[in-house]
């Protein structure tokens, strides 16, 4: 299969969302079961992309396809020079497992909704939604610019705010629609500011090519400080959108929109985006951006973990959790584990999508009961979702043979070894907390919801196993969060396809004075003693391997501990949790509250927009309306005067001219008699005057 | 001996012209009016005559003088016609009465 044809099938793979969203929409009242149409459209890009992917990771392995076009062709413009704006795709490994996440989530959601969302008045707009949403998403995966990134970064914000808002007849679920939109701006105007610091720079958004020109020492302003400051702006957009600290309010409200719809983009995809950006921007961070982001990272992930501990709404436990791991993949970034974040952002987007669609398939029986503890003993009644749930947990605790323990040991490996390296240990301690925690909470969640004794037997007696279209998904994803399909050694990630052969670690193109130590290029000396391929450097490829079992153990530990309290607390009584939180009432409290930081930015961020906008307010009402009104009183006066003039003095003049003309017209009237005779001694006294005067003779 | 001289030509013709125009401004009736008209030109034949006698022009005065009295002729009769209009018109002749130039 020639390139072309597969930049071609990429651009079909694009559309077919957007093609089905313009159906949907406008022709979805009028023609009945419309919403299947956008279900099959899902299933063809689905299949494309396999296709695609396929194709791509055994023929194209380790070349990038890059197709573009001049999009807006300014010329030669005076001072800045020539500026060509390109739209374009590159298409490499993690595009292609990319567009494979998507395109099956996305289908899996829409299968799943068709069960889920039966009934709903706006059913077939909701289809349409999504599929404006898959659009924008692949747009995302698909560009091989951050002009087009951003676009499609906006477009995906739109349509996250349609979803959320979807029940907008709901206060809150309106309320949380703007505020994840409004929160998303704030990252996003730091995400532009650094675009902008790049191309005035480069001239151009095209990734390869700003970074071909940062490898060649032409930095921004030629300062380092601009080059972190360009990363870790761009960064911020993915703090938004990846609902990173202090900006991961807004993902908990967000779980006001349908659970599925939490489940594709405030789960697996969407949420990823800001993930997947720090990928593509990863080699041109210095070590300075590099540090932010570790830290954002780790504190997300810590503030998430606790938070989540003490939830009783089973959607926002799993929001959390989905903060928390969004932060470990932006850790992880950050200490350079780059291939190992690509990964837990793959395996993360199947388990946590299987947790929504889960949940969802119990709110859908428990006819939209949120709460846990009103929740127990669904095992029985729901066996299929029960054990999809139970895996995804598995996996998302991190325990072996399944898909969240090899990338999350990965992570923490790459955390140890940054720790080592740099000595910031304070990050892999975080680390590990986080996984104990989230092994806590995880089965926390999974026993007050299926195991025990039902706490509700009105609700309980009712609820039943959900449909097959609902539970189909749930078994996909369920499998797809099991190792084999990554690595065939369950605790080695290392030697599997997808770490060994299709994520590459790229080189960083920063200038070796701004990077770590450990990233700079080893000699080739070095090179040769090491077997296998060297990552960053071999300093940091055999620290890697030192911290790769201890990792392990560590993190097995902290995930076994976590599993064990959460038995001993819910499943066996040993513990009695209310009573624990009595005792640590102040903890508990703050957890609960969501560390009071919706409180905080009530009282800082908001109060102080407000109170800002009044004086904005009354600076408009006062200060500039004053002006206008006050020109507007001169203009008055000086109309009035110059009306005094006009009519005064020249309709005076004009007036009396013709007063004049009649009065002298009137005087000389009276000579004008008619009668012949008199005209005729004027004539004789004229030519004797003329005689007289004119003297001829 | 009084001798009859150009002086007294041009003093009987400025009387003349002085009564014809006398008789056009003060008469009312058209028929004077136009009577005054025929003194003011004889009056002028008259100088042309006297210049023609005792001027050095040959008798290129009393050509003109004989082409007056033609033109007088003509004169007099498209006069009376605009007369007679006049009279149809306003039924009177009398000038001081006809006043529609100031119209």
């Amino acid at each position: 299969m020639s390139e072309s044809l597969l930049i071609n099938i990429c651009v079909v793979i694009l559309f077919l969302p957007l093609f089905g969203f313009t159906t949907v929409i406008f022709f979805g009242k009028k023609i009945p079961k419309l919403y299947l149409f956008e279900v099959a459209i899902l299933g063809i890009a689905l299949l494309l992309s396999i296709i695609v992917g396929y194709v791509k990771l055994s023929l194209y392995n380790t070349k990038d396809i890059i197709s573009a076009f001049t999009w807006i062709s300014m010329g030669n413009a005076p001072v800045v020079g020539d500026i060509n704006i390109e739209l374009g795709f590159k298409i490499d490994n993690i595009t292609v497992m990319m567009l494979f996440v998507v395109n099956l989530i996305s289908f899996l959601v829409h299968v799943f909704s068709i069960e889920y969302m039966r009934g709903d008045k706006l059913y077939t707009r909701y289809f349409a939604y999504l599929g404006i949403f898959t659009f924008s998403m692949l747009g995302i995966v698909l560009t091989h610019n951050l002009l087009m990134m951003y676009i499609f970064w906006e477009l995906v914000g739109l349509s996250s705010y349609l979803l959320i808002g979807f029940w907008y007849e709901k206060k809150s679920a309106s309320d949380a629609a703007k505020k994840a939109f409004i929160v998303n701006r704030i990252g996003d105007v730091g995400m532009f500011i650094g675009i902008l610091i790049l191309f005035t720079q480069y001239k151009t958004f095209t990734f390869d090519i700003i970074y071909s020109q940062i490898a060649a020492g032409n930095i921004p302003f030629a300062s380092n400080a601009w080059l972190t400051a360009a990363g870790i702006l761009i960064f911020m957009g993915a703090v938004g959108k990846s609902a990173q600290f202090p900006l991961h309010v807004w993902l908990p409200d967000a779980m006001e929109g349908p659970t599925p719809v939490s489940a594709l983009i405030h789960a697996a995809t969407m949420v990823a985006a800001g993930v997947y950006l720090v990928v593509r921007i990863f080699v041109m961070l210095t070590a300075d951006a590099m540090l932010v982001i570790a830290v954002v990272g780790a504190f997300t992930s810590l503030v998430a973990a606790t938070i989540a501990l003490t939830q009783n709404d089973i959607k926002k436990v799993l929001a959390y959790s989905t903060v928390s791991q969004l932060g470990y993949m932006v850790m992880s970034l950050g200490v350079g584990a780059y291939a190992f974040a690509f990964f837990h952002l793959v395996t993360h987007a199947f388990f946590k999508a299987c947790l929504f669609l889960g949940s969802g398939s119990v709110i859908h029986s428990m006819h939209h009961e949120q709460d846990i503890r009103n929740m127990g003993g669904l095992k029985r009644k729901m066996p299929i979702t029960y054990y999809t749930f139970l895996i995804s947990t598995l996996a998302i605790s991190g325990v072996p043979l399944f898909s969240g323990f090899l990338s999350k040991d990965g992570i923490l490996a790459g955390t140890l070894a940054f720790g080592k390296l740099t000595g910031h240990w304070l990050i892999p301690i975080i680390g590990f907390t986080v996984a104990g925690l989230t092994a806590f909470y995880m089965f926390r969640l999974v026993i007050m919801t299926f195991h025990g004794e039902p706490k509700d037997h009105h609700k309980f007696d009712h609820a039943h196993e959900s449909p097959f279209v609902m539970t189909a998904p749930l078994v996909v994803l369920a499998a797809l969060s099991i190792f084999i399909w990554y690595t065939p050694n369950p605790i080695g990630a290392d030697t599997g396809w997808v770490l060994k052969n299709w994520i590459q670690t790229p080189t960083q193109v920063t200038p070796l004075e701004t990077r770590y130590e450990f990233m700079k290029p080893s000699s080739e000396e070095a090179k040769a003693e090491v077997h296998g391929e060297v990552i960053h450097s071999v300093e940091y490829t055999e620290t890697m391997h030192w911290a790769h079992y201890p990792a392990m153990f560590m993190s097995l530990a902290f995930a076994g501990l976590g599993i064990l309290i959460a038995f001993m607390f819910y499943q066996w009584n040993k513990l009695n949790a209310d009573k624990l939180a009595e005792k640590l009432k102040p903890l508990y409290n703050f957890s609960l509250n969501k560390w009071f930081l919706d409180e905080l930015y009530d009282l800082t961020a908001i109060t102080g927009t407000l109170s800002f906008s009044s004086i904005l307010a009354w600076f408009d009402n006062k200060i500039v309306d004053g002006i206008v009104n006050g020109s507007a009183t001169v203009t008055r006066f000086t109309s009035r005067v110059s009306g005094w003039f006009d009519t005064y003095i020249v309709d005076g003049f004009v007036n009396f001219t013709a007063f004049f003309s009649g009065f002298v017209g009137l005087s000389f009237k009276k000579l004008q008699t008619g009668k012949v005779q008199t005209y005729i001694v004027f004539v004789v006294f004229a030519v004797i005057i003329l005689l007289v005067f004119f003297k001829p003779f | 001996m009084l001798q009859v001289g150009l002086t007294h030509f041009l003093i009987v013709s400025a009387v003349l012209f002085s009564l014809g125009i006398y008789g056009i401004v003060t008469r009312k009736n058209a028929v004077m009016v136009l009577m005054g008209i025929e003194l003011v030109l004889n009056a002028a034949n008259i100088n042309f005559v006297a210049f023609s006698r005792f001027g050095n022009f040959g008798l290129a005065g009393q050509a003109i003088a004989l082409f007056v009295i033609i033109l007088a002729a003509a004169e007099a009769a498209i006069a009376l016609a605009i007369v007679l209009n006049i009279y149809k018109t306003f039924t009177n002749v009398n000038v001081d009465e006809i006043d529609h130039l100031k119209e």
